[in-house]
């Protein structure tokens, strides 16, 4: 195989036969976060402080102060946000090795079963379904689990009840399957969290935080655009900031296709 | 009788805003007593601790004995209404504006005889109730009343310029989904707000009383998220010119002291709710406010704070919670003096522990939100600049008054 070609690749990009498609929410501070009882630490919603606006602050320049949690809006989680990775080698987002941070997808569809029952579990047969179909999914590639929920805003994005929120996502056995049988990169969702909303009363709790953290997987949520992807064939770009001892960043998820 | 006040209509866009003018305002240091009175809605005059003797104007001597002992006590306010003139012109800008002006001689029962500005339903010869007020410049005035209640009595136009009345008045409550600023809601609306916004932060997120809060007449909900200026400052760029009295109904209540809390994730979002949602609302509605405060019978009128007591000395078994509540306290007295400039009163409540889930296990007595909620409509329609709502805060506030160290360490144990 000869080197590849970059510049080859650069013009591909630019002529638009290699489309990028954003798959990133824009950090807005209505953008709901992930909510905890009130009682227990909150992760931080986006702020942003005008500093100055070619104004008496600074004449000829515009700028903001922001602010925000590791897990404000689209966002990256490292295995050391769980405590399963706590104690991994390379488990935070300042240490990550630079080449983890580009990586092929597969997208599998259950937005359908979502439609149906907010509370939906994708299992391991909606998994090897969709193996029959688009082949074995390829070892470390993230798995972008497709639902429509971005197409979803306010109420209906959060789905809040009474007894909580109710947004689908994986059981814990596909999580298991992905893991240790398919070597999964990570986990893509649309929802606020890569587990399903009711997921604190699956065991493990929390099962898709539990097992790829603890295996020193990845995890990226509140994801967006998925309905533009393949089922196969792209190439996801998600660097998140270099924080250092970071459990997760915001970031921008940039999803490489091939046009058709 | 008093005329009742008719509901204003929608303002000519094509007149001008009329700028606040301000009645004349230097008092002696030992006149302040007056205004500390009026800002509580009491009647206190000097009386002389040796003689007995109850003095007005306030003095540094008495008049009778030349005793320097002056305490300012509650003192009878009832008395009779000697000689009233009308004034019909004036070289003074705030009261050329206001023409024709009521003032009389009123005989104290309790002895001396004052000055003071007349109710329409008073006559000469009349029995009176004198009440000190806070004009618009923020000095103590007396205001003399019918000695019984006579209908409309509030609608009286000199009173409702020494009022903040919410009747036909547009009021903006910062935080609706709390227990207390539901109740305010339902308070103010049934004192005859014409209009009550109602902010809501999260909309995404459910919350206890939001049906109820939907159905309370003239309510109309708002996005407002106090911790967000890109919010405060939309929500004021929309509403501002619209709202005469803005309560801020925003809390953050958690237990522990400094010590206690681990690290400053929570400390932050209490200052961001209080102190900071305080210092965006005054920054995004305060100008506005400023500028109207003569804008006829719906003029800006008042910036109400709600405040826990333990602003004003610490409780340490709600430490950190105490101490962003007495930033916020300093920050109203700033507003206070921020807003005077246009005649827009700053009201403080002041309360104990509420009736509320995050006081759950403080026992008894506490304040019920809609308690809290009738005190600060009905200070609102005395015109107070302070109100304390409650056993607890009335106890803190006397006991400051005696000895504030030994309230300190009595907190603290
Ligand atoms: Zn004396």
């Amino acid at each position: 195989m000869s080197a590849p070609d970059l510049l080859a690749f650069a013009s591909a990009v630019a002529a638009g036969d290699i489309e990028v498609i954003d798959l990133t929410h824009t950090l807005t501070p209505e953008f709901p976060t992930i909510v905890m009882p009130p009682e227990l630490g909150q992760c931080a919603p986006f702020r942003m402080e005008e500093v100055s606006r070619y104004d008496e602050r600074g004449l000829g320049w515009y700028w903001n102060n922001i602010s925000m949690g590791e897990h404000t809006g689209t966002h990256f989680d490292a295995p050391v946000h769980w405590i399963s990775g706590k104690d991994l080698a390379n488990n935070s987002v300042d240490t990550i090795p630079a080449a983890n941070f580009i990586a092929p997808a597969v997208v599998v569809d259950i937005s359908k079963q979502s439609a149906a029952n907010a509370d939906y579990e994708l299992t391991v047969a909606d998994v090897t379904a969709w193996e029959k179909q688009h082949g074995r999914i390829p070892p470390r590639s993230w798995v972008l689990l497709r639902t429509d929920w971005a197409k979803k805003s306010g109420r209906d994005y959060v789905n809040m009840r009474e007894d909580g929120q109710h947004t689908p996502g994986p059981s814990p056995e596909v999580v298991r399957f992905l893991v240790e049988e398919r070597d999964l990169h990570g986990l893509g969702t649309e929802t606020i969290g890569t587990d399903a909303g009711q997921a604190f009363h699956f065991n493990p709790p929390y099962p898709a935080h539990y097992y790829m953290h603890g295996k020193g997987r990845y995890g990226l949520q509140c994801l967006t655009n998925l309905d533009l992807l393949p089922p196969t064939g792209s190439v996801i770009v998600a660097a998140p900031l270099k924080i250092r001892r970071g459990s997760g960043s915001p970031l921008r998820v940039l999803a490489l296709v091939r046009r058709a | 009788m008093t005329k009742p006040l008719v509901r204003p209509k929608r303002k000519d866009p094509l007149k001008k805003t009329r700028v606040p003018l301000l009645p004349q305002g230097v008092r002696s240091r030992t006149a302040l007593g007056l205004t500390a009175a009026a800002a509580e809605g009491r009647f206190r005059l000097q009386v002389c601790a040796d003689c007995a003797a109850v003095i007005y104007p306030p003095r540094d001597a008495c008049p009778r004995c030349l005793s320097a002992r002056l305490p300012f006590r509650d003192v009878d306010n009832r008395g009779t209404l000697l000689a009233e003139t009308t004034i019909r012109t004036s070289t003074d800008v705030y009261f050329r504006e206001r023409m024709p002006w009521r003032i009389g001689t009123v005989q104290l029962d309790a002895g001396p005889s004052i000055v003071a500005h007349l109710h329409g339903d008073l006559r000469e010869g009349e029995r009176t109730r004198l009440q000190l007020k806070i004009d618009k410049s923020g000095q103590a005035i007396a205001m003399a009343l019918p000695a019984e209640d006579t209908p409309n009595m509030a609608d009286d136009p000199q009173w409702r310029e020494l009022t903040c009345d919410p009747k036909f008045r547009r009021v903006l409550i910062t935080d609706g989904r709390t227990a207390v600023g539901q109740a305010l809601a339902e308070a103010v609306s049934e004192a005859g707000a014409s209009v009550v916004f109602v902010g809501v932060a999260d909309p995404w997120k459910p919350f206890p009383g939001e049906d109820r809060l939907r159905k309370i007449e003239r309510v109309e909900i708002v996005a407002l998220d106090l911790t967000d200026t890109i919010s405060v400052n939309e929500c004021a760029g929309e509403f501002a010119a619209r709202v005469d009295i803005l309560i801020n109904t925003a809390e953050y209540v958690r237990t522990g002291g400094i010590i206690d809390r681990k690290g400053l994730t929570v400390a932050r979002e209490e200052l961001e709710m209080r102190y900071f949602g305080l210092t965006r609302l005054a920054q995004a509605f305060g100008p506005v406010l400023r500028a109207r405060g003569a804008d006829g019978v719906n003029s800006a009128a008042a910036f109400v704070n709600l405040l826990s007591v333990y602003a004003l000395v610490n409780w340490p078994a709600y430490g950190a919670f105490s101490a962003t509540e007495a930033a916020c306290l300093s920050a109203a007295q700033s507003l206070r003096a921020e807003l005077r400039q246009g005649g827009v009163k700053v009201l403080n409540a002041f309360f104990g522990p509420l009736e509320t889930e995050w006081y759950q296990a403080v026992p008894p007595p506490k304040v019920a939100p809609s308690a809290l909620a009738r005190a600060v409509v009905r200070a609102l329609q005395q015109g107070q600049e302070d109100v304390f709502v409650g056993d607890i805060a009335e106890d803190v506030r006397a006991r400051l008054a005696v000895d504030p160290k030994a309230l300190e360490r009595e907190l603290g144990s």
